[in-house]
């Protein structure tokens, strides 16, 4: 069970949002970028999230550039998972490829600073703030088994190559 | 006798390429591991790659001849960091023996449509803007430094193959409009997210009329409509292109069955777009330019993977030539590979612009991420020719950035402001 907080954002938030371009030369300084997560979102979230807490989107979370660091800054972030309406494929892949849940589901009913509780094998989100109850849609076999090992590198390292 | 076997429902160009690469009988929904023929990472994903491949404990690129490190992103390095980078990748290219296009070299995706894509192929690139070698019928996409990761050292990878759209389009572009403006169009019509996951696959007797540039410009921004790729058939304009790119041996007819299936059709009358603009800060926020009469522009970039090419320069030089830009406005110009450099100075585009008033910058993405040659002050607003306009993506996250195409870049250079192309034409 993943339990934190929700920080609220809305539609179309763009790895621009994320880490924009502007970081590139710090990211081989991985400490360092990490401090700018979601900064042109909301500047103070770096200083705000704790381990466990959730970034909560609207539809097309993760829209624009394939650059991973955008997932990565935010698992650097502590982020337990992001809950969105829907996701950008290039995030998607590359969330689940670094080991963080991505959970799609509508999060009209979720609002900023509720106290979440995810159960990811059981495929519920409960709000306890609001008392809601919402579930979200399965993962596909291949990218389930990739998140379960803990991102591409460990699967890879374990089986060798790609099992459907 | 309603019974429609799947057998007998013809197949999407995506369907067909990812059917041939796995083996399978690849539908939309089914998950393939498919081969891929051309792989590569940029200068902003390649390190990361390089880390998780190394991670993997890879040593071997399955196909060196087939892996490319591409120098474009921020290049010449502008900064310590970077040069680090830069040397990193150099050491990796050198050591597993994969192909290098270094500093000046050009942006990946123009040089992969010049010289490396073929109808058919699964590409698949550590950069979102691999799509635009679906305008040559492969099947190109992008993925991040994982993913990449594991296709240099395996050679495949996963897909979900997509639900298709088809885009028929039909009649010719008017004077002043151009591939930009119906790339612009479309997404402004389907949203951001409209074709989040699938593919995007156009069609219709208008095609004909769009040459190669016009295609790699529509198949390039086909991602910021969510697409995974954005398909072409390969006809006799891609015939032509191979030919002239010395390559008619890469040459192969593929298009989709007639009785293939499709999510959802868009009809496309080219003849009816005008010059559009996305504005501030999302690709699908559109206006048409006439409509943005009087607002001020900073700088005019024109350039990228988008609109990079000697036509988009001739364009630009065909409006600017014998004149000045505006004076409190900058325009700055990357052509998007040498070919197109040596091209565009062969054809005196070039001087035309020096003499307008631009600077030119070496083959490369130059201002298009806010990383070097242009980047954006606080309050300052851009037209460029890009693909994205996103808060922050130029510079300062205060900057105003609006997409349009070439002719409209340079009739806003020569005004100051926002202008329609067919009132300085």
């Amino acid at each position: 069970m993943l339990k934190g907080r929700a920080f609220k954002f809305g539609d179309n938030i763009s790895t621009d949002h994320i880490i924009p371009g502007r970081f590139a030369y710090l990211r081989s300084n991985l400490p360092e970028l990490a401090k700018h997560v979601m900064e042109d979102a909301d500047p103070d979230f770096a200083a705000k999230v704790s381990k466990g807490d959730f970034i909560v989107g609207g539809s097309n979370f993760g829209l624009g550039s394939s650059r991973e660091h955008a997932p990565l800054v935010i698992k650097m972030a502590g982020v337990s998972a992001i809950l969105a309406k829907s996701v950008a494929r290039i995030f998607f892949r590359n969330a689940i490829n670094l080991g963080l849940p991505v959970l799609i589901c509508d999060t009209d009913g979720i609002c900023d600073g509720d106290e979440l509780e995810v159960d990811l094998a059981g495929g519920t989100v409960y709000d306890k703030t609001s008392g809601q109850k919402f579930s979200f849609s399965q993962l596909p076999e291949v990218m389930l088994n990739i998140l379960n090992k803990g991102g591409l590198v460990p699967y890879i390292q374990k089986y060798g190559d790609f099992k459907l | 006798m309603s019974l429609r076997s799947k057998a007998y429902v013809g197949k999407t160009l995506a369907e067909k390429i990812l059917s041939q690469k796995s083996g399978c009988d690849a539908r939309a929904g089914d998950i393939v591991i498919a081969q891929v023929d051309l792989v590569f990472a940029q200068d902003t994903t390649g390190p990361l790659t390089i880390s998780q491949f190394q991670s993997a404990n890879f040593e071997r690129l399955a196909n060196p001849k087939k892996t490319v490190i591409f120098f474009d992103h921020a290049a010449p390095s502008p900064n310590r960091e970077l040069a680090n980078d830069h040397r990193l990748m150099r050491q990796f290219a050198l050591t597993t023996g994969c192909l290098i296009s270094d500093v000046g070299g050009g942006v990946c995706h123009q040089l992969v449509a010049e010289s490396l894509a073929k109808p058919g192929d699964v590409i698949v690139g550590a950069d979102s803007h691999t799509v635009t070698a679906g305008a040559l019928g492969a099947f190109a996409t992008g993925m991040g430094s994982s993913d990449v990761a594991v296709v240099f050292a395996l050679g495949k990878t996963w897909f979900r193959v997509p639900e298709s759209l088809k885009i028929i389009v039909s009649g010719e572009l008017g004077r002043g409009v151009m591939a930009k403006d119906l790339a612009l169009y479309l997404i402004g019509t389907i949203g951001a997210d409209g074709a989040t996951y699938k593919a995007l696959e156009f069609g219709g007797e208008g095609l004909a009329s769009l040459k190669m540039s016009d295609r790699l410009t529509i198949a390039n921004m086909a991602v910021e409509a969510g697409a995974k790729v954005g398909l072409f058939p390969v006809d006799r304009v891609t015939r032509e292109y191979l030919n002239r790119q010395k390559r008619s041996e890469d040459f192969r007819p593929l298009s989709a069955d007639t009785n293939a299936d499709y999510e959802r059709t868009i009809n496309i009358n080219l003849a009816a777009l005008e010059p559009t603009v996305a504005q501030p800060h999302q690709v699908d926020n559109i206006a048409l330019a006439r409509e943005l009469k009087g607002t001020k522009i900073d700088q005019v970039f024109i350039g990228t993977c988008t609109n990079g090419r000697l036509e988009d320069i001739a364009t630009a030089a065909a409006i600017l030539k014998g004149k000045k830009r505006h004076p409190r406005t900058r325009l700055i110009i990357a052509p998007a590979s040498p070919q197109v450099m040596l091209d565009a100075i062969s054809a005196s585009y070039i001087r035309a612009l020096v003499e307008a008033g631009a600077a030119i910058m070496p083959p490369g993405c130059a201002a298009c991420l806010g990383l070097h040659q242009g980047v954006l002050a606080g309050g300052e607003s851009c037209l460029s020719t890009a693909n994205r306009n996103f808060k922050g993506r130029m510079g300062s996250p205060e900057a105003s950035i609006y997409l349009g195409s070439p002719a409209t870049a340079a009739a806003t250079a020569l005004t100051g402001e926002i202008t329609d192309p067919r009132e300085v034409m």
